[in-house]
């Protein structure tokens, strides 16, 4: 009787225990609850902490209160040069009409992501198709970027979503024209290797061209100054010879043949064939005149 | 396991998981060990009380078993002791809902399941890398083509490594703001870093840009992360490389060489001309000075030769007839002795006279017999219009010259 008794304690104490714990349930700050009763959502908005529901006929799910990302699997789009471009894209969202999201995607966030990627796939498409790569890559990023965050929020709030962000996370191009594109910067860097050495050859030939004009210049007026100089001395030479000799030209004439003479046959290898009836060998011959 | 990634240990939990790894052996230790002392009392108590009856059994043993429970409640109660290190904050949440946040030091809180604490590092500065990884354990970094790799402007292909320091802002925003914080920033960075890179051209980030890239990166990211409320705030975007992908590495390190080549070229030249000119100046110097030179010795000379040829002439004026005579003997002595002759007499009949001249010359060393006939006066240094014209024939010859 007592075992039973205790039995029967232990038992309504562990139902007790099971029908309380189906009576509460908690809320993270991270989290959204929604009641479900019946297939009915009975509660959505509980706010963080302890809330009670009714054990067994109420069931409570939850729902990440944070932002989320829904990261899109890389997809070629066409620019409107048709160009292929791999885009790498993200959004981040959040989950803010918890009965509408509720309704719409069946409380599944899979299938809500699966519409937000249908809903930029295509946005993305239309605008990558109406701009050229350049503008996708530089100019219009931002722009297409806005683009698609707002119109993406409009079509998510239908399903209780709020789109907080689209954001291009890569634009490449697809491997092949990526090679393409390799090909064309080395030929870039060709041209500017070829105009560089180009450069440097023709600075070279001016520098030396340079050189050897200032070299003649140097030379030629050097020369001219010389010259002059030279002439200058000749002339005042011959100045000063003139008004010496001129005292007595005859005897110039004289003294200098009799200079020249000596100064032209002074060496042994002279050979003077002479005749001894020259004046000079007057006194060779006879003593007398 | 986002909370694990900003404290950077395992063993950081906030459900306070470290201090239950330990906890479980204490308690059951402290709860045998109390067992073990009240079991010993109630023996010593039951042998003293033996004749009490079986009445006397459920007093006691309801006293033990409340003791039992205050010991469970009182430890229990304790579990909700924890510390909060230096640099870390602490947010606690009852039953999910947060609280407050705490500081450094000791705390309580109701214990589990009623309250629970989340501890964030936000002093910490963590760091990721983008276009490379860095092995940890060797310090090896590889590359990841796919990250690294983006457009620029002109089309062109940037091959961009870089890494970003962030640390906590707001534990409270980090935590219950977005999902997963760090492939957050990830994400952003990388959207960020290219949307950058493709505002700019090739030439402007692998060269002056790359500062500038990634300053306005760190603006941009910073701004997005904020918009996300993430509760981060970003210490530093630092650009460690910026360069021309692997494939086209051949033509740009040969552009490389030929700017190098260039320069080359031109000191060579530059070269060249400070050799030749200062030459050149040098050589128009030597000519001015021989010019000044020659024009000096000229004009001596002339005034020297002068002055003699008047002295002279001022004594052949008082006696002409002998002075001419002892001039002209004095010189055809000096001419006489010191040449080879030969005295013919012409007048002497008409002999065949055969002169070995040819013997005679071969004795010098080729001189000409030219005296024979012409008296023409050779170059020599006494004379100073020859020296001229020596003078100025070697100039013609050096003048041809470059």
């Amino acid at each position: 009787m007592n075992q039973n008794q205790l039995i029967a304690v232990v038992a309504l104490v562990l139902v007790a225990i099971v029908i309380v714990s189906g009576a509460f349930y908690t809320v993270d700050e991270r989290e959204r609850a929604v009641v479900v009763r019946f297939g009915q959502v009975v509660k959505h908005d509980a706010e963080p902490g302890l809330h009670m529901k009714i054990p067994f006929l109420d069931t409570v799910r939850f729902y990440d209160r944070r932002i989320l990302t829904m990261d899109a699997e890389p997809r070629a789009f066409l620019t409107v040069e048709k160009k292929s471009v791999v885009v790498d894209s993200y959004v981040k969202w959040r989950i803010i009409d918890l009965p509408k999201f509720y309704v719409a995607v069946a409380g599944d966030e899979l299938k809500a992501r699966e519409r937000l990627s249908q809903v930029i796939n295509s946005g993305l498409r239309d605008e990558f198709g109406k701009r050229t790569l350049r503008d996708v890559v530089s100019g219009d990023r931002r722009k297409i970027m806005e683009i698609l965050s707002v119109n993406a929020d409009k079509d998510s709030r239908a399903y209780g979503i709020e789109v907080v962000d689209v954001r291009i996370q890569r634009v490449d191009l697809p491997p092949e024209v990526s090679q393409s594109v390799y090909r064309r910067m080395e030929a870039e860097r060709t041209r500017i290797a070829k105009e560089l050495r180009a450069q440097g050859a023709e600075a070279a030939e001016r520098i030396r061209a340079d050189a050897d004009r200032q070299r003649e210049i140097l030379l030629a007026e050097a020369y001219r100054d010389a010259e002059r100089l030279r002439g200058e001395g000749d002339a005042r030479a011959a100045a000063i010879y003139a008004r010496a000799f001129n005292v007595n030209p005859e005897f110039y004439t004289l003294y200098r043949s009799l200079n020249a003479y000596k100064e032209s046959f002074k060496s042994k290898d002279d050979l003077l064939v002479v005749d001894p009836s020259a004046e000079f060998f007057r006194y060779l011959k006879s003593p007398r005149r | 396991m986002a909370w694990n990634e900003p404290g950077g240990s395992g063993g950081k939990d906030p459900w306070g998981q470290r201090k239950r790894d330990q906890g479980p052996p204490d308690l059951d230790q402290i709860v045998r060990n109390i067992q073990d002392k009240l079991r010993g009392a109630f023996g010593g108590r039951r042998g003293g009380a033996g004749g009490g009856g079986a009445g006397g059994a459920p007093g006691v043993g309801g006293f033990g078993v409340g003791i039992i429970a205050l010991v469970i409640v009182g430890l229990w109660l304790l579990s909700g002791f924890y510390i909060v290190q230096q640099g870390e904050r602490g947010v606690e949440l009852r039953f999910g809902k947060k609280t407050v946040v705490t500081e450094a030091g000791l705390h309580w809180h109701m214990p589990f399941p009623i309250e629970k604490v989340e501890k964030v590092d936000v002093e910490a500065v963590n760091l990721f890398t983008i276009g490379y990884l860095i092995n940890e354990r060797t310090g090896v970094t590889s590359k990841v083509p796919r990250e690294a790799l983006m457009l620029t402007q002109d089309e062109n292909i940037v091959d961009i490594e870089f890494s970003v320091q962030y640390r906590v802002k707001d534990a409270q925003e980090f935590l219950f703001n977005v999902n997963d914080p760090v492939k957050t920033i990830r994400q952003a960075t990388e959207s960020a870093v290219r949307e950058m890179v493709g505002k700019s051209t090739f030439e402007f980030i692998i060269t002056e840009g790359r500062e500038e890239v990634a300053q306005k990166t760190e603006e941009l990211l910073q701004e997005i992360l904020d918009r996300y409320r993430a509760g981060i705030q970003v210490v530093g975007v630092k650009m460690q490389d910026a360069t021309r992908p692997e494939e086209v590495k051949a033509a740009f390190d040969d552009a490389v060489k030929a700017r190098e080549d260039e320069e080359r070229l031109k000191n060579e030249a530059q070269a060249y001309a400070n050799d030749v000119i200062p030459r050149a100046r040098g050589a128009a110097a030597r000519l001015i000075q021989e010019a000044e030179g020659y024009k000096a010795s000229v004009i001596a000379r002339a005034d020297g030769e002068a002055r003699r040829f008047s002295q002279i002439a001022v004594e052949y004026a008082r006696a002409p007839g002998v002075t001419r005579d002892r001039l002209y003997i004095e010189a055809m002595e000096q001419v006489l002795s010191s040449t080879t002759k030969v005295l013919i007499d012409q007048k002497g009949g008409n002999n065949i006279l055969y002169l070995p001249l040819d013997r005679i010359v071969s004795q010098s060393t080729g001189s000409s017999v030219g005296p024979v006939n012409t008296l023409t006066p050779l170059p020599e240094s006494g004379d100073p219009l020859a020296a001229a014209a020596r003078e100025r024939a070697r100039d013609s010859r050096t003048r041809g010259a470059p």
